[in-house]
């Protein structure tokens, strides 16, 4: 009975297999790339990114009519001007990379309301941008799986430099010329993974399967290759938990998946060793003086 | 002299017919809340009045915000059409901050309206309860017909009797309209007069010549799809055996692909609801958007004959 309405829903409708499917090659991907904006402080970023990349989906709408590629590409074009051009500000003028981050990214987004309202009164638009998870064809799938294939091969090429400019940037700045191309690398990855996150849940909520996991992760685990594992496990769980309630309570799919991944983040924040009353339910003896 | 004056008199005269076109022309401005409207507006007021729609052709009514320049149309308007039945209710407020003198003038007065939604589904429907989309039924069309020629001819009293002409004259169009769904629609099936779209906008068509709608998302296409929604269409999908499903002018049709393919069904064409095509495109007057549909709906339900 249970296991039916576990299993039941995913084996009698493809739509929600290919919707699990998106949301596991979402959690393979994108909770990766969080997790690094996470221990690099730059949680914000994402949500900052996120809105940059409007303006280029809108101009792929406007130009294109609903097609995934032109979108694709225009919301990867907007991404990567905001990142790069931010950057360059950063380094090359007083303004500090948060800074000139907010004031593209504001720009960015006011384009896009701008270009949304005023030559698409068209609601297709808003469809779009708050993704339709549960109507992934063909094409958006391999894009999906397309970018998380490439993020995890270019997590690995850079996950040294990455890591190293986690925990003291300084160093690698000093003993390598790899820290621009660590950097800008993983810039474009995150504008990759946001883009292919709005496909299924839309710009805003494709920040959340990035950011909440990895947040919960962090209060589990200590060491780095845990804290992927758990933030993999639990995106991964948060998009079944997400779908299932979207079937039984009736729910729009979007909203339930980020919801499912904030309440595992609400429990670990309580539960976990790194949370509020972790601490003193796991006691460990080695850390008492 | 002679020929030196002939032309000044001749550019006399041109400045004075210049001056006079406007004059003369002294249009009745209407402004009406969406593409149909527009077009129905049109036809009763002929070369009388200018037709402006808020919501221009294939735009969606539903998420509409108003600019300041539509707030500058409707003051400015001799005439300001509404729907009614909680399809445009932003137009009458934007009248009222538009400080305009006369009354926003509701098309549907008089029409009995469909209340209640008549299948599942209808979560965050934004309506009321009154379905709004009246002019899927061709008869509500003539009332809607007489009581904007009636608005006309209070507005512009030298015209009433035009106005009344045209009326009439359109609503001989607008019966054999009627006439030709209602024939076409006898052949088919009875068990295969169902349509499915993936907004519920064709209420008053189904109820009006017998057919089955069954709606994809609730009536408003802002309602975002659960799974449970979706699950329940393709499940009557493959209960009921329906043929086809068809896919509006305005709504996301990767989800009704979706729903097609695993219900069993084929993709029919476009169906137009709430929204006239452009001058280029298949369905630019009211009455061509409802001979356009009835085409669509033949193709796709009626079975295959070889």
């Amino acid at each position: 009975m249970i296991a039916d309405a576990l299993i039941g829903p995913f084996l009698e409708f493809e739509f929600m297999r290919r919707a699990l499917a998106g949301c596991l090659a979402l959690a393979l991907g994108a909770t990766p790339v969080g997790l690094f904006l996470l221990l690099r402080r730059m949680s914000l970023m994402g949500d900052a990114m996120s809105h940059a990349i409007l303006p280029g989906a809108a101009l792929g709408y406007l130009g294109f009519g609903l097609s995934l590629g032109a979108m694709t590409i225009g919301g990867i074009v907007a991404g990567v001007v905001v990142a790069l051009g931010a950057g360059l500000v950063a380094r090359s003028s007083v303004l500090k990379e948060d800074a000139s981050l907010a004031a593209f990214y504001l720009m960015s987004l006011a384009a896009g309301v701008l270009l949304v309202s005023l030559r698409g009164r068209n609601l297709d638009l808003l469809h779009v941008l708050f993704g339709s998870v549960l109507a992934l064809d063909d094409a958006s799938l391999l894009l999906i799986a397309t970018i998380t294939t490439f993020t995890l091969f270019a997590l690995a090429l850079l996950f040294r430099p990455l890591v190293l400019e986690c925990f003291d940037p300084s160093f690698l700045r000093g003993v390598s010329g790899l820290s621009p191309i660590a950097h800008y690398g993983f810039l474009i990855l995150v504008v990759l993974n946001l883009v292919s996150g709005f496909h299924a849940l839309g710009t805003l909520m494709a920040v959340g399967i990035m950011i909440l996991p990895a947040a919960a992760a962090r209060l589990w685990a200590r060491g780095l290759t845990s804290m992927f594992g758990v933030s993999v496990a639990l995106a991964s769980a948060s998009g079944v938990v997400g779908l299932l309630a979207s079937f039984h309570a009736d729910l729009p799919a979007g909203p339930a998946i980020v919801l499912a991944a904030g309440g595992a983040y609400l429990a670990s924040l309580i539960l976990a060793p790194g949370g509020l009353i972790g601490p003193r339910l796991y006691r460990r003896p080695h850390l008492e003086s | 002299m002679h020929s030196m004056f002939r032309p000044t008199l001749a550019s006399l005269l041109l400045v004075l017919a210049l001056v006079a076109t406007p004059l003369r022309a002294a249009q009745i401005e209407v402004v009406a809340s969406f593409s149909i409207l527009a077009d129905l507006a049109r036809q009763v007021g002929g070369e009388r009045v200018n037709v402006t729609s808020l919501i221009a052709a294939d735009e969606d009514a539903h998420g509409y915000q108003p600019r300041p320049s539509d707030a500058r149309l409707v003051r400015d308007a001799h005439l300001v059409l509404a729907n009614g039945l909680g399809f445009d209710t932003w137009l009458e407020r934007l009248a009222r901050s538009a400080a305009h003198a006369t009354a926003v003038v509701v098309a549907s007065e008089g029409i009995e309206p469909l209340t209640g939604p008549e299948s599942h589904a209808h979560h965050g429907h934004d309506h009321g309860d009154m379905d709004p989309h009246v002019w899927q039924e061709v008869p509500n069309v003539l009332i809607m017909v007489s009581n904007i020629a009636a608005a006309l001819g209070r507005v512009d009293p030298d015209g009433a009797a035009r106005y009344a002409e045209n009326a009439e004259r359109y609503a001989q169009q607008l019966k054999a309209l009627d006439a030709d769904i209602r024939s076409t629609l006898s052949a088919l099936p009875i068990s295969r007069r169902k349509l499915i779209t993936s907004h519920d906008a064709f209420g008053y068509l189904g109820k009006a010549y017998g057919l089955r709608v069954i709606a994809a998302a609730g009536i408003s296409s802002q309602a975002e799809p659960s799974a449970a929604g979706i699950a329940r269409l393709i499940r009557q999908l493959r209960r009921e055996n329906v043929p086809v499903v068809f896919i509006e002018n305005i709504s996301d049709p990767r989800l009704i692909e979706r729903i097609a393919h695993e219900g069993g069904a084929n993709v029919g064409g476009k169906l137009y609801s709430d929204a006239l095509s452009g001058p280029d495109g298949p369905a630019p007057t009211y009455i061509d958007m409802m001979r356009f549909n009835l085409d669509t709906l033949m193709k796709g339900l009626l079975p295959e004959t070889n």
